[in-house]
C-alpha cells in the first residue's frame, strides 16, 4: 500500500496537466474544423469530434492502466513488444486497407488500426532495453549494427506500406544515439548535408558556387596561419579560374557560367589541398577536403535530384523550397494552409468562427493540418501558447530522461521526446510551409485514435518509468 | 552518472531553437504579413456582380430611341452535368453538336466547379422555351444580362452601339471586368460614364468547392446596381428620319444644327445602317459584312468626309474681307463672264456687282478680286495669307468643334509654311493660292463644320459647339457646350451677305426648286470639283431669317451642282422641321429626291 501511495506521488503531474491540456486544446479544435450548423452537439459520435472523445477516454483509460503496471514488466516485454509489432507490420502488407496510397491499415469493424504508430513506442522499448544491456558500448560496430537493424526493420516494412511520413519519423532517434555517446561529427555532418542539399536546390548554380566560395574564402581567412598563404589560395582560385574561363572564351569549349564556376572551385581546391598538405596546414587541408566535397555533393545533389527521387518527391520539396509554386497544383494543401494561419492575425477569428477551414479550403483539416484551426480561430495568441507547451513538455522530458538512474529509463525518455518532437517540428513546420508536406499527426491534436494512443501509451510508459525511479535501484 | 549528460543541453537547445523558428515564423505568417488576409477573404468570399440597366436615350421631343431589352447567357458548371439531350439543346440554341461540346470543353477546362458561359445572349423567346426544360438539364442555368434596342432604324452614328471591352479597355479603367459591355461609338462611346451606371456587387460565402453557402455578413456589405443616366439627346427623330430617307441611295451627308444652343437636330451620313444590326450574338457577323461593303457605311461622312467647300465658302470670304475693310458695300469689281482672269466665272449675270448680289450670283471674279484684297493689304502674302487663315480658323474650320462624338475630323487647311514648302518661301502670292478664293484647292471641311459655319451666320458672328446630347438626368452638359465662340467678325456685317443668301434662294433661277412658300430661307449653294467622277453638290441654308431655327448643311456626293439635289433636299429638311409637313406644290420635288438613285450609275445625267 505504501507503494501505491508513492506512486501516485511520483508521477510527473506536470507532465500529465500539459498532456491533458494538449489533448483538450486538440479536441475543440477538431470540433472547430469540422464543425456544421447543422450537426452542433459536441458528443455526436457520428462526427469525428464525437468520435474523437471515445479515443480520448480510452486513451485515459490505457494510461491509468499503464501506470498500474509494473516497471519490470516494460523491461521484460520490451522485446515482446517489439516482435510484436513487426509481426503486425508484416501481416498489413497482405491484410491491409489502403487510404491515401498508403496500405498501412487494418480495418476492424468500423475502426481502423495503424500498426506504425504503435511501432514507435515497441522500438524506444526495444532500443532502450538493448543499450542499456550491462557492458553494452555503443561505439562498437557489432552495436551500432544492431541499433541499424532495430531501427531499421520497422523503417523498412512502413516504407514498404508506402508511408514516408511514418518511416521518416524512426530517423529521429539518432539524437537518442547522439545523447549516448554517437560522435557529434555525425551529427554535423547531417545538418551540413542538408544544408548543402536545400541550398543547391534553391539557390541558382553559378549564385550558389559564388557563395560557397566566398564562404570557405572567410574561413580560411579566419583561421588565419598567415596572411602569405591565405593569398596564394586566392590565387590558386584566380589562376584555376582564367584556365577555365581562358578555354571557353578561345577555342568556345560550349562551357556555361556554372561549368566554369564548378571548374574553377574543384580545380582551385585540389591546389589548396595539396599546398596546405605540404606546407602541413591540417586545420586549411581539412576546410579544402570539406569544400571539395560540398562542391561534388552539389553537383550530384541535382543530377541525385533529377534522376533518382520521384516526381512527386520532386514536387513536394521543389513546393517545400518555393522553386515551382503551384498554388493550386502540388502547393495547394500548404498554400491553403498558410492563409487560413496567416488570416488569424494576432487574436484570431475567435471560436467556430474560422472560415478557410470550415469551408474545407485546408485539405485534412483535423488530421495532419489541424494546426490551421489553431492559427485561425485562435491567432498567434492561439499558436504560441501551444508551441509553448510542446516545447516545454520536450524540455521537461529531457530533465526528467537526465533524472534517470537507470539506462533503460533515461534511453527510453529521450525517445519518448525525441519521437514527439520530430512529430511537432515536422507537422508545425509543414504547416507554415517550412518542411515539405509530410503528412504526419501533431501529437495530442490530430483527429485519429491510433496515433493518440501510441502517443499516450509512448509518453506514459515513460512515466510510469520516472515514477519508480527511486526505488528501481536495480536496473 | 553519464559521462554524456551535457549533451542534453545540446538536445534541449535544438527544441527550444525549432520552438522560436516557428514562434518567428508564426509571428510573421499572422501578424506582420497581411497578404493572407487578403488570400483568405478571397478564397471565401465570391462576388457576384449585379449588372446595372444601361441609361436610355431620349430624343429631344421625349421619344425613345434607345432602350433595354433582357438578353440572357446560358452558364455550365461542369461539375454537375449529367447526361442529357443534347439533341434538343442545340437545336434549341442553333449550334451544331461539335460546337456544344467544344463550348463543354473548354468550360471544363477553366473549372470543373465555377460556371462558365457557353451560350451568350439568348433572345427572351427561345429563353422563354428554355427556361422551362431547364430542369432537365443539370448543370446548365441562366443569368440576365441586358442589350440595347433601338426603337428606329436611323441615327446609328449618333447612337453608336455597345459591345465587349477590349483588353485595352481593361487595362485603361479598372471599372471593367472581362465581358463587361462598353459603349463602343457615338454617344454610347462619349456618354459611356453617365450611361453605364454603376455595378452593384453581392457577396457571398463559398466552400471550397464555389458552392454558394450564403450570404456574407447578411448582406449589409453588398452595393445594389446603380441604373445608368437617361440622356435626352437634341436629335429630333422625325427630322433624323426623313434626313436618311432623303439621302437613300445616295452618298451624302445631312447636319442639321438650332443655331440658338448648337444642339443637333439631326446629322445623317449615307450609306448608313440599321442600328439594331449590331445587337446581340448578330452582330459579329453583321459587323464584318458592313466593314466588307464597298459603300462603307460604317464611315461617317458627316464628321470624317473632308470635302472642298466649294462657292459655300464664299460668304466666308466676303465677311473676312468686310471685317478686314479691304471692302465694303459700296465696292464693285466687274466680271467678263467665262473670259475673267484669273478665275473665270460661269454665272452669268450683270456686271459689276455689289458683294451682296456678289453672294446673290456666286461670282468669281468678286471673289478673286476680294480675297487678294486681303493679301495687299499687307506688306507679305505670308502675313495676308495669316490673317486670312485665322478667320477662317475662328469659324471653326481646320479645327476639330469638340462635338460629343467621337472620331471628329478637323478637316484641312494648310498653314502658310505649307506653301512656303511647296512654292518656296516669299514665292507665292494670293494669285497661287487663289483657289481658296472660291473654296477650292487645298481647303477640306467637314459636313459638321460646314453647318456650324452656317450657324455662325445665323447667329451673326457666334457660335455653340455642336452637340448631340441635350440633357444628362441628374448631370450636366460640359459647360463648353453652353457658351459661345465667337468668330471674330462685327455683327453689322452679317445683315447684307445675309441678304444676299436670301437672295440666292429666293431670286436665282437655279434655286426654284429650294423655295419655301412662307419661309425666309437665306442659303448657298456650292459645286465641289471631283476628280473621281461628277462634281460634288453642297448647300448650306439656314431659316428662318430673322430668329433662326435651324442650320443646315448638305453633301451630296456626284450630285453634279448645288442647285440640282442637295438645295432642294435641305429646303425639303427646312420645311419639314419648320411646318412639320411639306406643303402639297412641293411634293413632287419630295418624291423626286427620294426616287434619286445616285448609286446606279443608269440615272440620267
Amino acid at each position: 500500500m505504501a507503494k501505491r501511495n508513492s506512486l501516485w506521488a511520483n508521477i510527473d503531474w506536470f507532465t500529465v496537466f500539459i498532456y491533458l491540456v494538449l489533448v483538450f486544446l486538440g479536441w475543440i479544435n477538431i470540433y472547430a474544423a469540422v464543425y456544421d450548423a447543422d450537426h452542433h452537439s459536441i458528443f455526436d459520435v457520428s462526427q469525428r469530434y464525437g468520435k474523437q472523445l471515445i479515443w480520448i477516454g480510452a486513451a485515459l483509460l490505457i494510461a491509468f492502466t499503464l501506470l498500474l503496471l509494473e516497471t519490470n514488466f516494460y523491461v521484460f516485454f520490451a522485446w515482446f513488444f517489439y516482435g510484436a509489432v513487426i509481426f503486425l507490420l508484416i501481416l498489413v502488407l497482405f491484410f491491409g486497407t489502403t487510404i491515401n496510397y498508403s496500405k498501412s491499415w487494418f480495418a476492424i469493424g468500423g475502426f481502423l488500426i495503424q500498426p506504425a504508430e504503435f511501432g514507435k513506442f515497441a522500438t524506444a522499448l526495444a532500443l532502450a532495453k538493448y543499450m542499456s544491456t550491462f557492458g553494452f558500448k555503443l561505439r562498437r560496430f557489432k552495436s551500432l549494427l544492431t541499433i541499424g537493424v532495430i531501427i531499421f526493420l520497422p523503417v523498412l516494412l512502413i516504407i514498404l506500406q508506402n508511408d514516408m511520413g511514418s518511416a521518416l519519423v524512426y530517423f529521429s532517434f539518432i539524437l537518442v544515439l547522439y545523447r549516448e555517446g554517437l560522435s557529434g561529427v555525425v551529427l554535423f555532418f547531417i545538418t551540413l548535408i542538408g544544408l548543402l542539399f536545400v541550398f543547391s536546390l534553391v539557390l541558382p548554380e553559378v549564385t550558389f558556387f559564388i557563395m560557397l566560395a566566398v564562404v570557405t574564402l572567410v574561413v580560411f581567412l579566419v583561421m588565419n596561419p598567415g596572411m602569405k598563404h591565405f593569398f596564394r589560395v586566392v590565387l590558386f582560385f584566380a589562376v584555376a579560374f582564367a584556365l577555365f574561363a581562358g578555354l571557353e572564351f578561345f577555342i568556345k569549349a560550349g562551357l556555361k557560367p556554372e561549368h566554369i564556376l564548378a571548374g574553377m572551385l574543384l580545380l582551385g581546391g585540389i591546389a589548396a589541398w595539396i599546398y596546405s598538405l605540404r606546407k602541413k596546414l591540417r586545420s586549411y587541408s581539412m576546410i579544402a577536403l570539406v569544400f571539395i566535397g560540398a562542391v561534388l555533393f552539389s553537383v550530384t545533389v541535382d543530377y541525385t535530384f533529377d534522376n533518382v527521387l520521384s516526381h512527386y518527391q520532386q514536387a513536394r520539396i521543389n513546393e517545400l523550397l518555393g522553386i515551382e509554386s503551384d498554388p493550386l497544383g502540388v502547393g495547394y494543401n500548404v498554400n491553403q494552409s498558410k492563409i487560413a494561419i496567416g488570416s488569424g492575425g494576432l487574436w484570431g477569428k475567435g471560436f467556430l468562427n474560422g472560415t478557410q477551414t470550415k469551408f474545407n479550403f485546408v485539405p485534412q483539416q483535423s488530421t495532419d493540418f489541424i494546426f490551421c484551426t489553431v492559427g485561425e480561430e485562435w491567432g498567434f495568441a492561439g499558436t504560441f501558447v501551444v508551441v509553448l507547451l510542446f516545447v516545454l513538455l520536450f524540455v521537461r522530458l529531457v530533465i526528467l530522461a537526465e533524472r534517470q538512474r537507470s539506462g533503460f529509463s533515461r534511453i527510453y525518455g529521450y525517445s519518448a521526446a525525441v519521437v514527439l518532437f520530430f512529430h511537432f517540428a515536422v507537422n508545425i513546420g509543414m504547416t507554415i510551409g517550412l518542411m515539405p508536406v509530410i503528412g504526419i499527426p501533431l501529437p495530442f491534436f490530430s483527429y485519429g485514435g491510433s496515433s493518440l494512443w501510441s502517443f499516450t501509451i509512448l509518453l506514459f510508459i515513460f512515466l510510469r518509468l520516472n515514477a519508480s525511479r527511486l526505488d528501481n535501484l536495480s536496473q | 552518472m553519464n559521462t554524456f549528460s551535457k549533451r542534453s543541453y545540446v538536445i534541449i537547445g535544438i527544441f527550444v531553437l525549432v520552438g522560436l523558428v516557428f514562434t518567428a515564423g508564426l509571428f510573421r505568417l499572422q501578424v506582420l504579413d497581411p497578404t493572407y488576409k487578403v488570400f483568405a477573404t478571397n478564397n471565401v468570399l465570391r462576388d457576384v456582380v449585379q449588372y446595372p440597366a444601361r441609361g436610355l436615350i431620349f430624343d429631344r421631343n421625349g421619344n425613345l430611341l434607345v432602350h433595354n431589352k433582357p438578353a440572357y447567357d446560358l452558364l455550365v458548371t461542369p461539375r454537375e452535368v449529367e447526361a442529357f439531350d443534347t439533341l434538343y439543346l442545340c437545336n434549341l440554341l442553333e449550334i451544331s453538336k461539335t460546337d456544344l461540346e467544344e463550348r463543354l470543353q473548354t468550360a471544363r477546362e477553366y473549372s470543373a466547379f465555377r460556371p462558365s458561359i457557353i451560350v451568350k445572349q439568348i433572345s427572351p423567346e427561345t429563353y422563354a422555351v428554355l427556361q422551362e426544360r431547364l430542369y432537365r438539364f443539370k448543370g446548365f442555368h441562366t443569368q440576365s444580362r441586358t442589350l440595347r434596342e433601338y426603337s428606329y432604324p436611323v441615327a446609328a452614328h449618333v447612337l453608336g452601339y455597345v459591345g465587349e471591352v477590349n483588353p485595352s479597355d481593361l487595362e485603361r479603367d479598372r471599372y471593367y471586368r472581362q465581358g463587361d459591355y462598353i459603349g463602343v461609338s457615338g454617344i454610347e462611346k462619349t456618354y459611356e460614364e453617365w450611361l453605364r451606371g454603376e455595378k452593384g456587387i453581392k457577396k457571398f460565402l463559398v466552400d471550397v468547392h464555389n458552392r454558394i453557402q450564403g450570404s456574407f455578413l447578411g448582406g449589409i456589405e453588398d452595393v445594389s446596381a446603380q441604373i445608368g443616366h437617361n440622356l435626352i439627346s437634341s436629335i429630333d427623330i422625325g427630322l433624323q428620319l426623313y434626313a436618311e430617307e432623303l439621302l437613300q441611295n445616295k452618298r451624302g451627308s445631312v447636319v442639321a444644327i438650332e443655331p440658338s444652343t448648337g444642339e443637333i437636330l439631326a446629322l445623317a451620313t449615307a450609306p448608313s445602317y440599321d442600328p439594331g444590326m449590331l445587337v446581340g450574338r448578330v452582330r459579329g457577323a453583321n459587323y464584318a459584312r458592313l466593314l466588307a461593303d464597298t459603300l462603307n457605311p460604317l464611315f461617317n461622312r458627316a464628321l470624317m468626309a473632308e470635302y472642298p467647300p466649294g462657292s459655300t465658302f464664299k460668304v466666308l470670304n466676303v465677311l473676312a474681307a468686310m471685317e478686314e475693310q479691304t471692302i465694303n458695300l459700296n465696292t464693285r469689281f466687274s466680271c467678263a463672264g467665262r473670259a475673267t482672269m484669273p478665275i473665270r466665272c460661269t454665272h452669268d449675270h450683270h456686271s459689276p456687282l455689289g458683294l451682296i448680289d456678289a453672294i446673290k450670283e456666286s461670282c468669281n471674279s468678286f471673289l478673286w478680286n476680294t480675297f487678294r484684297s486681303i493679301f495687299t493689304k499687307y506688306p507679305t502674302s505670308a502675313e495676308g495669307y495669316n490673317v486670312w487663315r485665322e478667320h477662317v480658323l475662328r469659324f471653326g474650320i481646320g479645327e476639330r468643334l469638340g462635338i460629343d462624338l467621337p472620331n471628329e475630323l478637323r478637316g484641312s487647311l494648310p498653314e502658310a509654311s505649307y506653301y512656303h514648302r511647296i512654292y518656296g518661301t516669299g514665292r507665292w502670292n494670293a494669285l497661287t493660292v487663289r483657289s481658296l478664293a472660291i473654296g477650292q484647292g487645298e481647303l477640306g471641311i467637314t459636313p459638321l463644320q460646314l453647318a456650324n459655319y452656317c450657324a455662325a451666320i445665323a447667329n451673326r458672328g457666334y457660335y455653340y459647339t455642336p452637340h448631340v446630347v441635350k440633357e444628362i438626368e441628374d448631370g450636366e452638359i460640359p459647360n463648353r457646350m453652353k457658351t459661345r465662340n465667337f468668330v471674330g467678325i462685327s455683327e453689322e456685317h452679317f445683315e447684307p451677305v445675309i441678304e444676299g443668301m436670301q437672295r440666292a434662294v429666293e431670286q436665282t433661277n437655279t434655286a426654284y426648286l429650294s423655295r419655301i412658300p412662307g419661309i425666309a430661307m437665306c442659303g448657298k449653294t456650292g459645286t465641289v470639283e471631283n476628280p473621281h467622277g461628277s462634281d460634288h453638290s453642297v448647300f448650306m441654308a439656314f431659316a428662318p431669317r430673322e430668329n433662326p431655327q435651324i442650320a443646315i448643311s448638305v453633301y451630296i456626293e456626284s450630285g453634279v451642282w448645288g442647285a440640282r439635289y442637295a438645295a432642294p433636299i435641305a429646303s425639303l429638311l427646312v420645311e419639314k422641321y419648320l411646318n412639320d409637313s411639306i406643303s402639297t406644290e412641293r411634293k413632287w420635288i419630295e418624291t423626286r429626291m427620294l426616287d434619286a438613285n445616285l448609286l446606279n450609275p443608269i440615272q440620267p445625267k
